[in-house]
């Protein structure tokens, strides 16, 4: 949630719409294998929902490189419809999600993406996904580091928390001692980057139509990935593995043919293990992230460490308040492994809920690094308004930024605050 | 929050069988006489009886509808499906499952609730827009259910162990005669010192709940009104109307299209099938 990943701001379309059109031949054939199953005659229930959301984005100040637009006002609008095809009683059902962002500046920002096309298919003790679907593993909140299935849709936000559908076959067996999942997930979805011309694009344009793949296939290897997941009384805790395409690619500098500096992205394949597990004591959750990752230079180590402390109705009221600290850790050798911000970091954020009838909530919460006091960080605020509207006020500033710092020192500049209105239908 | 208002399980045999067995040895001394029951025995005994006549459900769902009104008598509404299984091991709680469909904005979001006898509860949130399953504490049991006037604590499964009783009186109520009996919890992080319970001498239903805060005034009033009987033993009230003294806020809760044993199972009632709901 409030800033996560960090790397990403240029923005790319050609694979994914390749990727896309695989997922979604994958979705369709899938569909009318089960549309032709016999016992599926009986008529389904459809279901649509959705919702359409007004976005206006404000930059205080200048931007900081020339070919960035002095852009101080940002607005665009996204949609988001859903819609849902049952049968079965529930046991089989399609789900289709796309999305579309206009954007008034960033070309690179108005995209569409298929979110979700997939057929779930569920069974006494397991079930299976086939086509684009999303995937969240993971308990911290500072950064979302075990969280590698579907890539980031990094034009949207900075904070890592919006993601590109992934084609994928899916299966999850429930058994006493955990669930186990498996993925083959064929098809990449190269990261999105921000135009050359646009706010928080970073330091150097990126130049995404080159990007290259240690993989000879390119975006078309096969990736697999396994998780295990079980509940130990107070204990909850996933252990992954995923042998695969980098999602965060590396960038590598070159001069293009303009004679000017670009970075191009470069996608390694890897193996990451990882480990998830949170400890629900009371109004404390203590939570724990970590990750193994060999294929980018050595073999290094990740972590996020922290808790959440939760003060019920404070002051005597109805509202709670969150406290979380977490600390981040990324032993990665930056000159092999994709740039990070948060190799030593603390994470501190509060969070307040009202409980009231519109769902008010704030939250504040800040990233430090420990060796430069480079800091990034963020205020939100939300709440309904009547039965079909949110509002919502975020803003992320970047202050005391350490010129070393690659990702920080690039978006320096680009402190920005958006007000987004949301119709729910 | 399991199934709102039935407040049963098997689990509660073992602790029926041991207060039973205590009820008897008063009655031995009493020479079989009620006079000689306390009105601490006999608000235990109603409770108990309560109980027993809402085992074997088995499992269940329904849909609600949740109406807000705030003192300027403005509403917001919330719409609501909770399927509910009963645990047949002593030693653990009745199981439930909360899937929100109004306002649309919360729309898919998802609670999970396995319910304790002493311990806390397990709970998990489900949150669609990001496909996070996150584990919560349930050290929350005082604080308001979406924003409306019941707390969890009066939606949860209102176990026999998570109070001690006394029966004050026996009084008429409409058109029925109901015993009138104090409950305290003894459960961690209740908002209440203490209920008093309005329970009918025929069905032993729960009619009406008088709420005291921690400084032990009368802080809400809950009514439970159409009721229905289903598979010819179990007794549900339709409309659940909670009053907040304090505030002059409140909030309707109707029910709708109850369905007893439809075959539900553990499995539908883990924290890993929770992205599943619908």
């Amino acid at each position: 949630m409030i800033f996560g990943s960090d790397k990403g701001r240029l923005l790319k379309g050609d694979g994914n719409v390749r990727a896309s059109a695989v997922a979604g031949a994958l979705a369709l054939s899938a569909f009318s294998a089960a549309l032709s199953l016999p016992n599926v005659v009986q008529a389904g229930d459809w279901d649509f929902s959705g919702s359409v959301a007004g976005e206006l984005r404000v930059f205080p100040n200048a931007p900081a490189f020339d070919e960035q637009d002095d852009t101080r006002f940002s607005p665009s609008i996204a949609v988001e419809p859903e819609v849902v095809y049952e049968w079965s009683g529930g046991d089989d059902r399609i789900t289709f999600v796309p999305f579309a962002r206009l954007d008034a500046h960033d070309d690179n920002r108005s995209h569409v993406d298929l979110r979700e096309l997939n057929w779930l298919h569920v069974a006494d003790d397991w079930d299976s996904v086939i086509g684009v679907d999303k995937v969240f593993w993971g308990v911290t909140e500072s950064r979302h580091l075990v969280d590698i299935i579907n890539q980031d849709d990094a034009v949207e936000d900075v904070d890592g928390e919006d993601k590109l559908g992934q084609p994928m076959l899916n299966l999850n067996l429930f058994r006493d001692w955990g669930t186990l999942s498996g993925f083959v997930l064929p098809g990449f979805r190269e990261r999105p980057f921000r135009s050359n011309d646009a706010r928080l694009r970073g330091g150097l344009p990126v130049d995404d139509d080159n990007a290259t793949y240690e993989s000879n296939a390119e975006e078309y290897h096969v990736d697999f990935a396994v998780r295990w997941a079980h509940t130990f009384d107070d204990l909850d805790v996933g252990i992954a593995h995923f042998h695969g395409t980098s999602r965060e690619p590396r960038l590598l500098p070159r001069v293009n043919d303009d004679g000017r500096v670009v970075l191009v992205p470069r996608y390694d394949q890897i193996d990451q293990t990882s480990l998830d597990a949170q400890l629900t004591k009371d109004a404390w959750l203590w939570k724990l992230e970590a990750i193994s990752r060999s294929g980018q230079g050595d073999r290094f180590f990740a972590t996020v460490a922290g808790f959440e402390y939760t003060i019920f109705g404070l002051l005597d009221s109805n509202a709670d308040l969150g406290l979380l600290a977490e600390y981040l850790y990324d032993g990665r050798d930056e000159d092999d492994a994709p740039a990070v911000l948060t190799d030593d970091d603390f994470f501190l954020g509060a969070r307040a809920t009202l409980n009231d009838e519109q769902d008010t909530t704030f939250l504040i919460g800040g990233i430090v690094d420990r060796d430069t006091q480079s800091t990034s960080f963020s205020v939100e605020a939300e709440r309904r308004i009547g039965q079909h509207w949110k509002a919502e006020l975020e803003g992320r500033f970047f202050v005391n930024v350490d010129d070393e710092d690659l990702i920080l020192n690039g978006i320096r500049d680009d402190d920005v605050i958006t007000l987004r209105l949301t119709r729910f239908f | 929050m399991n199934s709102f208002q039935s407040q049963h399980s098997p689990r509660r045999s073992g602790v029926t069988a041991i207060m039973l067995a205590a009820l008897s040895v008063t009655a031995a001394f009493g020479a079989g006489s009620a006079l000689a029951e306390t009105p601490e025995e006999k608000g235990l005994a109603i409770a108990v009886e309560a109980d027993k006549r809402d085992l074997g459900w088995v499992d269940s769902e329904s849909e609600l509808k949740m109406i807000l009104t705030n003192r300027n008598g403005e509403t917001s509404t919330r719409e609501l499906r909770i399927k509910s299984l009963e645990v047949e091991d002593p030693t653990v709680g009745d199981k439930s499952l909360t899937i929100f469909d109004r306002p649309r904005d919360i729309e898919g979001t998802a609670f999970l609730s396995h319910t304790k006898i002493t311990e806390p509860d397990d709970q998990w949130l489900y949150l669609p827009a990001l496909k996070r399953v996150k584990r919560i504490s349930s050290a929350n049991k005082s604080g308001p259910f979406v924003g409306s006037e019941f707390a969890y604590e009066d939606l949860i499964s209102q176990e026999v162990a998570k109070y001690t009783y006394k029966w004050l009186r026996d009084e008429a109520c409409g058109d029925l005669q109901c015993f009138v009996v104090e409950r305290f919890p003894v459960y961690e992080n209740s908002g209440y010192t203490k209920q008093v319970v309005w329970i009918d001498q025929q069905e032993y239903r729960p009619m009406k709940t008088d709420f005291y805060d921690r400084k032990d005034s009368l802080l809400k009033t809950l009514v439970n009104t159409d009721y229905n009987q289903y598979l010819d033993q179990y007794w549900r009230a339709h409309t659940l109307q909670m009053d907040n003294h304090q505030t002059g806020k409140s909030t309707t809760l109707t029910f709708d299209g109850y369905k007893f044993r439809i075959g539900s199972s553990e499995g539908d009632f883990t924290s890993n099938r929770l992205k599943r709901a619908r």
